[in-house]
Parts: structure tokens; sequence; C-alpha cells
């Protein structure tokens, strides 16, 4: 048998879910018999059959991907629940086996297989779309690359009709339809808790966790993951705001983002300098602008950058594990 | 055998893994270790705060990459992606080595995220030893290529699992992190003599040696990285480092992870092999 198929079929093998009791099935992907296939490439010993000897890869494999993709998701766990939330996991591990060196990028594609698999989470599907784009976002922004900001001097030279301020790689934009910042921001305080807490405690914060869950009600949210002292932040904005930073990030000259982002504002026109020239100041502070090429070109500025600390709001710091395996 | 072409001719102690539950240890009490061993993919990102301590653990340590899944055995060829990103660490660490295990875990695209045995066939070695050069010339460093524990054996193989090492070897002409943990348990596992393996590996080839701890089950043993160094393993170790040499050694202990100096202190019982093999070569 050539290497190739050798691989295959034994990857086919180990990445097939296991039953319920957590066991290799007998049946294979193919309908053949799980033993057959596994006697057909590897050797038994006096201890263990050559089902017995596969079913340990099996078994390791699931493991292994499914606690490395709960810990990356424990907000959509808490949406879902924790028995729904396990099964979802195999099914979407199932369907979208990793792809990439690092277990990091597991949850690469659950946004988009969830969209397409409405059953797992029912009437809360848009709740678990907007954690699942919070986590996978929390990922991006953890890791994500950081340029050298731009410096005051650097927009004192700058023509804001032709300045296109650049963001800065990690971070990340979110119109979210629930408030999921809060939710998951309790959830990871529950299980640092959990850490040190008698189980009465852990019983009380996990019904205080669904209880949190069944009464989150809709209410739009515009957020900025992004990253400080290399910990994760979650910043609410105003809806201009974001506007204005969505059409900086899609390449829009300074003035055209701003006149876009307030071309329905309720902010009054008299308000709205004062309004820009306060987000451009934050934004300033926590570096969230890099240099591009058509900064270094420009030469004058109309934007005052500004001093003043950063107003961080929320504290989303991720606890990453590592990615690899042992 | 202090040092070789395939450790870059460095002369490194009894290092330890670099675990994130050690950083604030590391950074704030400042130990002295002789080197630190880093999981190449965790640091195989663009930014943030594993690169922020890297490179604090940099100014003050020596490190070596060791690599859990460019999978040599793998049939396909190496990931593009990953060997440029592994290229810039490497630019980052300045390591003297570069170490991968000898196994498979991705197929078609799809990760397994596992070590997973190899058949020990001529056809697989060609291919293993292909990919292990090409590594090795994107990276211009030195290449070695570990042992892994295996609980599988295939139909196919055409020789023992230490024949194979030896003909990836010769035939990439690269170096080996021999793990002896490996051979313990995969002897266990497999029944055969691990002083065989230990006897049959080309002394000269060694560039770094591991040792752990492993768990053991009714009818086989599970290499989990989760418990002290045994007896046997010691052996073992005393008996690879008198053919061998003082060579370049590090503990993992990747679960269930005790204190730094607990650690530590389990990696730096390595002292009493090492400084016989040194008496030895001063005599």
């Amino acid at each position: 048998m050539k290497l190739l198929s050798l691989q295959r079929r034994m990857a086919r093998a180990v990445m097939t879910p296991l039953t319920p009791s957590e066991h290799m099935r007998s049946v294979a992907p193919d309908g053949r018999s799980m033993r057959a296939v596994a006697s057909e490439i590897i050797k038994p010993n006096d201890r263990l059959t050559s089902f017995e000897r596969l079913e340990i890869y099996n078994r390791q494999y699931w493991f292994r991907i499914l606690s490395g993709f709960a810990e990356d998701f424990p907000g959509l766990r808490s949406v879902l629940g924790g028995s729904r939330f396990d099964r979802m996991a195999k099914a979407y591990l199932s369907d979208c086996p990793s792809q990439s060196f690092t277990l990091r990028n597991l949850g690469a594609r659950l946004e988009s297989w969830l969209r397409k698999n409405t059953a797992w989470a029912g009437t809360r599907q848009n709740l678990a779309l907007d954690m699942v784009r919070l986590e996978w976002a929390d990922i991006e922004a953890f890791d994500g690359a950081a340029e050298p900001p731009l410096k005051p001097e650097d927009l004192a030279r700058a023509n804001p009709a032709k300045l296109r301020l650049r963001l800065q790689p990690y971070i990340q934009l979110l119109d979210l339809r629930y408030p999921v910042d809060d939710l998951l921001l309790e959830v990871r305080k529950a299980e640092e808790d959990t850490d040190f807490a008698s189980n009465a405690f852990n019983e009380r914060h996990h019904r205080k966790r669904v209880s949190a869950v069944a009464k989150l009600k809709p209410q739009p949210i515009f957020l900025a993951v992004h990253r400080m002292d290399d910990s994760v932040y979650f910043r609410r904005l105003q809806s201009e705001e974001f506007a204005v930073l969505r059409a900086l990030r899609a390449g829009k000259a300074l003035n055209a983002a701003v006149e876009s982002a307030l071309k329905k504002s309720l902010i009054t026109v008299e308000e709205r300098p004062s309004h820009v020239q306060h987000w451009f100041q934050t934004w300033s502070a926590l570096g969230w602008f890099c240099r591009s090429e058509t900064n270094k070109e420009s030469k004058r500025n109309s934007v005052a950058a500004a001093s003043g600390g950063p107003q961080v709001t929320k504290n989303g710091q991720r606890r990453k594990s590592n990615s690899a395996v042992v | 055998m202090p040092a070789n072409r395939f450790n870059n001719f460095t002369d490194y102690g009894i290092g330890i893994g670099l675990r994130a539950t050690h950083y604030n240890h590391i950074l704030t009490r400042k130990p002295v270790v002789d080197w630190f061993e880093i999981i190449s993919e965790n640091f195989m990102i663009d930014g943030g705060r594993p690169l922020s301590i890297l490179d604090q653990i940099l100014e003050q340590y020596k490190v070596v990459q060791h690599g859990v899944s460019m999978y040599f055995g793998s049939a396909e060829r190496p990931n593009r992606e990953h060997l440029r990103r592994l290229r810039t660490l490497v630019k980052r660490t300045n390591t003297p080595w570069l170490s991968d295990h000898l196994c498979w875990g991705s197929v078609d695209g799809r990760y397994t995220h596992d070590l997973l045995p190899m058949p020990y066939t001529f056809e697989a070695a060609r291919l293993t030893a292909q990919k292990v050069r090409e590594v090795r010339d994107t990276l211009e460093i030195p290449v070695v290529v570990e042992n892994v524990s295996s609980y599988a054996e295939f139909h196919v193989s055409e020789m023992t699992e230490w024949e194979f090492l030896n003909e990836v070897v010769e035939r990439a002409d690269c170096g080996i992190l021999l793990d002896v943990n490996n051979i313990y348990v995969s002897s266990k596992n497999h029944n055969f003599d691990p002083y065989t393996y230990v006897n049959s590996v080309p002394a000269e080839r060694v560039a770094q040696i591991h040792i752990a701890g492993h768990s053991k089950f009714r009818k086989y043993i599970l290499d989990t990285h989760d418990h002290p160094v045994i007896d046997p393993v010691w052996k073992l170790y005393a008996r690879a480092i008198e053919r061998i040499g003082h060579t370049a050694t590090l503990l993992e202990w990747d679960d269930s992870i005790p204190s730094f100096d607990e650690v530590h202190d389990e990696a730096l019982k390595a002292n009493r092999f090492l400084a016989s093999a040194s008496l030895a070569t001063a005599v």
C-alpha cells in the first residue's frame, strides 16, 4: 500500500466521530466494518486488537480538538448550553476539520457554518452568531499584527481630503444585535471563579449564567475588539464612530469617511466637530492608526491628534492557551 | 561529543520547555536556566502577547525551536504558509537548530493535530527525507527529527523503527532529537528492547535528547508528559549519554504542570549522567 493511500485511510478512521460513550464506531463512514478497516492496516499485538490500537488515535483526536474548540468558545457554550454545545462542536468539526497547522484556527469557519446549520441555535440564532463573531474577533485581536502607530506629527502634515488612515490590523469591528460583550465577560469571570469555588457555588453561578442568557434582550451595539499592553479589550462605540472606522478600514479618505458616517446622524451639525475631535483623540491615544504610504506624502492636517489617556471600557482579556499538541 | 554540525556546533546543557504557566516566574525571578525550548507553532503568529513574552525571554536566555506540525512523514508537500511563518520565527529566535517529529499528521490539507506513526517502508523513508531536505534548504539551519511514541504498527512496514530512523537521517543527512521516553513508551507498546534502539542510533547525528514522564494504562503506555521521569527512562538516558556523550537535554512537561522549580529540579537530575559523560571524555 502506498504511503498516501495508507494515510488517507487512517486519517479517515481517526477523524470519524466517536460513539456517545466516546469509543470508536463499529462502522466506518463508507459503511464498512471499522474492525476490517483497522485490521487491514494495523497489526494487533498480544494485548490490543487492531481496532483497539486504532481507537487510541481516534479518541485522542477527538479529545484534543474538542477541548481546544471548547476553550475558544465558552460564550457560545453558555448560549447553547453545555450538552447542545458539545453535540454542535462534534458536528461542526466533522463538517469542517482543521485545515491549519495550528489549533488556533479551529473556529475559523464556525460563523459561516452556523449560519447554514440553523437548528443548533434555534430561536437563539442571532445571539449565537453574535457570540461566535465576538469570540472569533477576540482570537484575531489577541495575536493579530500590530504596526508602528501613527504619530501626531504624521497627522500634522497630512491633507484630510487625501489622507487615508489605516487601522491597526489587530482591531476587529463588530456590529452586533445583542450585548454579548457583557455576557462573555460574565462567563469568563465565572470560569475564573470556578477554579477556586465549591460545587454549590459553581452550581449557583451556572444557574445565574443560564438565567443571564435567557434574559438577554436584543440591543444593537457597535464594538471595537482591540489590544492594549498585550491584553484584548472590548470597547463600545457610537454608531457614527463605528461607521467612520469601518469606512477608514475600507480605504476611504478621512474627509469622505467622516462625511458618509455623519450623513444620517442625529448629532447636530454644531456638535459634530467636537464629537469627531474627541473620537480621533481617543483612537490616536489608543494607537489605533498606523502609517501608510499616503500619510507620508500628505502635507497638512486638520485632525487634532491628541494627548490624554485611552479610555478603556471593558476588559475582555483572553487567556489563550498554547495551540500545540503534546 | 559536546557539539556537532546537527546542533550547529553548540554546547547546550539542560533545558526545559517554555510554558505559559511559568512566564511570570521566569520574567520576575530570572532563574538560571541553560536554555528554553519553545513550541514553534505557539509563536508563528503576527503579534500580541506571545511574541512580547518571547522577545523578553530572548533578551536573557537561549531558545531552541521545536515544532509539532511540520509532519515530515505526510505524503503531501510542506505547507508554504507554515514554512513562511517558521522562517520568520527562526530569524527572530536565532535558534541554532530546529526540531520536529518523524511522523505524519495531515493528509489532503486536513490536520489531525496528532503525531501519527509512520509505516516503516522505503517509500516513506525516501519521501520523508526529501521533505526534511526541503525544509532545511528553505530555513537554512540544521533540522533534526524526533522519534515519537506510538501505539500502532503497520502491516506494510519493511523494517524496525530504528532502522527507519537511520534510513531517513542518512538519506536526509539530518540530525536526531532522541526522545528516550518515547523509545521506552514504544518499547512497552510494541514489545521490543529499548536498549537495542538506543544502541542502533548513529551517535554522531544526535543533536539533542528529550526526557519526559508518561502514563501507564492496563494495556498500553501513553506519552502524556504529566509526570516525573521514571527510573527505567533515566537508565535508558544514561545509556544514551554513555554512547553519545554530553548532549543538550530537555525535560518535557506539558500537562498538570507543577511549579517552575519542580520542573527545573526534575530536569537537572540529568546532570548526574552528563557529569559522568564529561568525566569519561576527560579520561
